[in-house]
């Protein structure tokens, strides 16, 4: 079954919508989309540091995005503005990554399948990793959800609680780590955020409470993530793109229903 | 029992020192409230206590001190749905029936599935509050807790205090600003303006030359907050609270 590449992508897209859902409701909830975002582009040089090196890229990409994670982590709030810093961290990353990419003469390698993902092209070897990585990622915020959430509600009353805010923190940067490294086959540096925010931000109407909220959501991107293929083989459009299309549309009906509903 | 004590705690916010040389303890069962100006670093010694600012000076908790804390001002960020229930089982999970035990006892029986952010000023203190003491805490810590109350709201707030001191015999940590409650509520009351400036019964720190200094002299402080003489400038070491054997002279930074 595993040999046909339909059965694959679809495997992997669930995979990586199912573990990115519930990490997207925390990068909602905390407003950390721009650190997705410099997690994410940092990737891209790892990405071409793994290539030059000859080590895998999934590992490449998940080192560098752990380094940049704690950076920011740890940059945050000495001096700048954090979406002044995350803005210089996440688009310098792009950039070093790219012009990296460009000294690897003897290396062919197709720039775009990175930026934008290229799921038709996983292998079962791939699909094992986004499985394992998916899989850990909803271990660990299953063990530290209640931590998490008091945490993100407020880092005080974790404090009085004997929870260390600074360590979930470090437990959310390496999800997203994890998470931006398995999902750069399926959608691509770019749109990796994409696949975090949008189904949270889709399900939030629909949810009356946190649990509900990343259960909706991760619903809504596995939806999208079959949805996205049919639709690209339907009009042969590109998959990671078509993927992160039908979950705005998703949003949007969310949205705009929940809107009528209220109004109603 | 000294539940939680501090010797030479300093606090320095970005090369501001917020709190010097505070020495503080509360015993089980006690009713603490720490009293003074804006800025004077009340809300810092609590953050302090709880762990979440950095302080020098040395801490000493009693072992498996369980500590219950309602901060001044909780926001909720739109995007994260939160119903009153499942706010009260946060970080630890508790059954649905002490719960609905909790709301009933704080006079919200009806509110379990509505949303902490559609709930009014009130009701959002109590369930703050109703949620510290799900856990049964040995010291129950409030900043400000009747911020946004009406009179008589604040004064069923600290009778509700007042009788959980005696449920759960627990102390009371509490900043607050309404001196005239404070004033009868309190066994101990701290003095605080960047250092302690001297503590003691509320009688004793209402006539101690330190407290009037910063509040005035209007009687038992009833109108002593719309008198704040903020240039109080901590000159006045060596004489006033020391003079009165129930106070206890506390001044370090002179």
């Amino acid at each position: 079954m595993l040999d046909d590449f339909m059965v694959r992508a679809v495997l992997a897209g669930l995979g990586v919508a199912l573990a990115a859902a519930p990490l997207g409701c925390f990068v909602v909830w905390r407003r950390m989309a721009y650190f997705g975002d410099a997690t994410a582009h940092a990737s891209i040089l790892g990405v071409a540091l793994a290539l030059g090196f000859g080590i895998s890229v999934f590992a490449g990409a998940l080192v560098v995005a752990l380094l940049m994670g704690l950076v920011v982590s740890t940059l945050a709030g000495r001096g700048y503005a954090m979406d002044t810093l995350l803005g210089v961290l996440a688009h310098s990353a792009l950039a070093f990554g790219l012009v990296a990419v460009s000294f690897l003469s003897g290396v062919r390698i197709d720039l775009m399948a990175y930026l934008f993902g290229d799921i038709l092209a996983v292998s079962a070897g791939d699909l094992a990793v986004i499985w394992g990585g998916a899989a850990l990622v909803l271990a660990g915020l299953a063990w530290r959800w209640q931590a998490l959430l008091t945490t993100t509600l407020n880092p005080d009353l974790a404090y009085a609680s004997g929870i260390d805010p600074r360590r979930e923190q470090l437990v959310l940067t390496l999800a997203l780590a994890l998470v931006v490294a398995v999902a750069i086959k399926v959608v691509g540096v770019l749109l990796i955020v994409a696949l975090l925010i949008i189904p949270a931000a889709a399900a939030r109407p629909l949810a009356h409470t946190p649990e509900r909220m990343a259960l909706m959501a991760a619903t809504i991107g596995a939806m999208s993530a079959v949805g996205g293929l049919w639709v690209s083989l339907m009009l042969d459009t590109p998959t990671g793109p078509s993927i992160v299309c039908v979950a705005a549309i998703c949003f949007a009906v969310m949205n705009l229903g929940h809107a009528v509903v209220r109004q109603g | 029992m000294r539940l939680i004590e501090t010797k030479d705690l300093s606090v320095t916010f970005g090369g501001q020192t917020v709190l010097s040389h505070v020495d503080f303890h509360i015993n089980r069962g006690e009713i603490v409230t720490l009293v003074g100006p804006n800025g004077s670093g009340k809300s810092t010694l609590l953050r302090a206590l709880i762990g979440a600012v950095g302080a020098t000076g040395t801490i000493t908790r009693a072992p498996g001190l369980r500590l219950g804390y309602v901060p001044q001002k909780l926001h909720i960020d739109p995007t994260l749905p939160m119903t009153v229930a499942r706010f009260m089982g946060l970080p630890r999970r508790h059954s649905a029936a002490d719960i609905h035990a909790a709301l009933e006892q704080a006079g919200l029986p009806d509110l379990h599935q509505r949303q902490m952010a559609g709930l009014s000023g009130g009701q959002f203190q109590r369930v703050l509050l109703a949620r510290a003491i799900l856990d049964q805490p040995d010291l129950l810590i409030l900043d400000e807790a009747t911020q946004g109350l009406d009179q008589p709201g604040s004064a069923a707030f600290y009778r509700r205090i007042e009788e959980l001191r005696q449920e759960l015999n627990c102390a009371v940590l509490m900043v607050s600003h309404e001196l005239h409650v404070v004033m009868s509520a309190s066994d101990r009351v701290i003095c605080l303006n960047g250092h302690v400036c001297c503590e003691g019964q509320p009688e004793h720190v209402a006539s101690a030359p330190e407290y009037r200094a910063i509040f005035g002299s209007g009687t038992q402080g009833a109108l002593a907050l719309y008198r704040h003489d903020h240039d109080h400038g901590h000159d006045h070491h060596g004489h006033g609270c020391a003079d009165d054997p129930l106070v206890k002279e506390a001044d370090h930074a002179g």
